[in-house]
């Protein structure tokens, strides 16, 4: 016999999200199809090892939670009521044909733009990847009662003010998967670069969730170009992260990685969604073009192949989209590379980021190349005093050191 | 369907201009035509305000807003909505027909 506790994992992995969505839609009601889920689970890990698995394990969760919540609700003398409310909130006028999963519209329900931008992080995290509440607070260094207090104040609201289980209005779409979308990438964030110097500086565990949620939308909207961006983006930066820290817990910048420690598997995989999406002839958003320029990156064998031109030119796209000064920062380090760190210097030197570290790692990096050791230093102080990334701050302080004393 | 307080929130106290009432008078209509209209109102300004404490014996009178604040109630809607993407669009509608901010908040359901 298999070990029932893995395949449970792996079940809870696969199935938690259909599950908490089916009942959410059954019930109108996400405290109840939360809760119906974890016990229906619990059940599971008391039976399965004694009854063995059940043939089809996520029906068998489904009739259990259900089972459960009816139990609750009769208990309660509430089905009734439940039922109605279920109704009226799942009358979306608008189906949405292919993309109208159930579980879609738990992704849309926890990533509404009227709840807070922390509280939709942690709500997707609870709710559409089952995380447990003290995982979700340790990945965020939030005391447990903070964190599950966040999360019922934002069930709380949902119930409040009726935010629907439901798809959006097809002209609000765009906003909304843009909105989710976010989220996903700041899951994924957290996960790549902590930004607290007290946790490990990278947090494999949300990483693999951001993109173990991005390919669940992905697979409810194939067609949505921004969603596959996202996804090799992310597989992208995900490649080199064995290659991103060092056996010392240091940073390492992208043209110092060891490239032969990047997962080619990822990267493939990455690729051919830039090149599908390359081949579906569509303008492309802010996420398809960062996954573009982290296909050229990956697609140089040393850091002297990289294909500068086209890195500058991918920002420049990005530039129009975008015009914020990070973007043209980021924008500025590239043209370091193709023009040199002068005319980098002069674009960055206006850019009004004086609280942002990786504006002072820059101008750091580029006054070094230029023999200005003195302002150089200087900019490495600030960006020090600013970095909160431990990996980060390590590698700041041996370039700081490096430098050649005046 | 839920009703929802559609709050104006306004920092002087100057009234809509004609344009905005013109504006304000066509987002009612529809609002009454499509079924979700329950009241409106426009406040007059908070200086004219008056606190009333009647909890014990004879009612305290005292001149003026209980908040003094940089921002204030200008007017209200109360609306009729299944379910709040329907009242975040008409709060986006009621916002750009009078010019202001405004806040909305669910009223407590049954």
């Amino acid at each position: 016999m298999t070990d029932v506790g893995e395949v449970i994992t792996r079940v809870h992995r696969e199935e938690w999200a259909r599950v908490v969505a089916t009942l959410a839609r059954r019930f109108g009601d996400l405290d109840i199809a939360e809760e119906m889920a974890a016990e229906a689970f619990a059940t599971a890990v008391e039976r399965w090892p004694v009854d063995g698995v059940p043939p089809s394990p996520g029906a068998w969760l489904t009739t259990t939670a259900h089972r459960k919540a009816i139990d609750r609700l009769r208990r309660e003398g509430r089905r009734e009521e439940k039922h109605r409310e279920a109704l009226m909130l799942f009358d979306t006028p608008e189906p949405l044909g292919a993309i109208d999963d159930d579980r879609l519209r738990l992704v849309f329900t926890c990533c509404h733009p009227a709840l807070a931008m922390e509280a939709r992080i942690a709500l997707t995290l609870r709710i559409v990847g089952g995380l447990t509440v003290p995982e979700i607070a340790r990945a965020f260094l939030v005391e447990e009662t903070a964190m599950g207090r966040r999360i019922t104040r934002a069930k709380a609201k949902i119930k409040a003010a009726k935010i629907p289980y439901g798809v959006p209005f097809r002209e609000d779409l765009p906003a909304r998967v843009t909105g989710v979308l976010a989220v996903l990438y700041l899951i994924f964030n957290e996960g790549y670069l902590a930004s607290d110097p007290e946790k490990e500086s990278v947090r494999s565990d949300l990483t693999a969730e951001a993109i173990r949620l991005t390919r669940l939308v992905r697979a409810m909207m194939p067609a949505d170009g921004e969603v596959a961006g996202l996804l090799a983006l992310m597989l992208l930066t995900e490649a080199r992260r064995a290659a991103r820290v060092s056996a010392s817990g240091e940073l390492v910048a992208l043209g110092e990685q060891d490239r032969g420690a990047w997962d080619r598997e990822l990267i493939a995989e990455g690729h051919a969604l830039v090149r599908a999406r390359l081949a579906a002839g569509q303008a492309p958003g802010r996420y398809q073009i960062l996954a573009a320029i982290n296909a050229v990156h990956t697609d140089a064998r040393d850091v002297r192949d990289t294909d500068w031109s086209q890195v500058v030119a991918l920002y420049d796209q990005l530039v129009h989209l975008d015009p914020s000064p990070i973007v043209r920062l980021n924008r500025a380090i590239a043209v370091a590379e193709l023009d040199g760190p002068q005319v980098a210097l002069a674009e960055v030197d206006d850019l009004p980021l004086e609280g942002y570290h990786a504006y002072h790692a820059t101008r750091a990096d580029l006054l070094r190349r230029l023999g200005r050791s003195q302002e150089s230093r200087t900019a490495y102080d600030q960006a020090i005093g600013l970095a909160g990334n431990t990996a980060e701050t390590a590698y700041l302080i041996r370039r700081r050191d490096q430098l050649t004393r005046p | 369907m839920a009703q929802y307080l559609i709050s104006v929130l306004f920092d002087t106290t100057e009234f809509a201009t004609a344009e905005e009432m013109a504006a304000i008078d066509a987002f009612n209509e529809q609002l009454k035509a499509d079924g979700h209209w329950v009241f409106a109102g426009g406040l007059a300004s908070p200086s004219t305000a008056t606190v009333v404490d009647g909890r014990d014996g004879e009612p305290v009178f005292t001149d003026g807003p209980y908040l003094e604040s940089k921002e204030h109630i200008a007017g209200f809607w109360i609306i009729e909505a299944p379910h709040l993407d329907v009242a975040l669009r008409l709060a986006a509608l009621g916002s750009k027909n009078c010019n202001r901010r405004v806040e909305l908040r669910p009223f407590l359901g049954e």
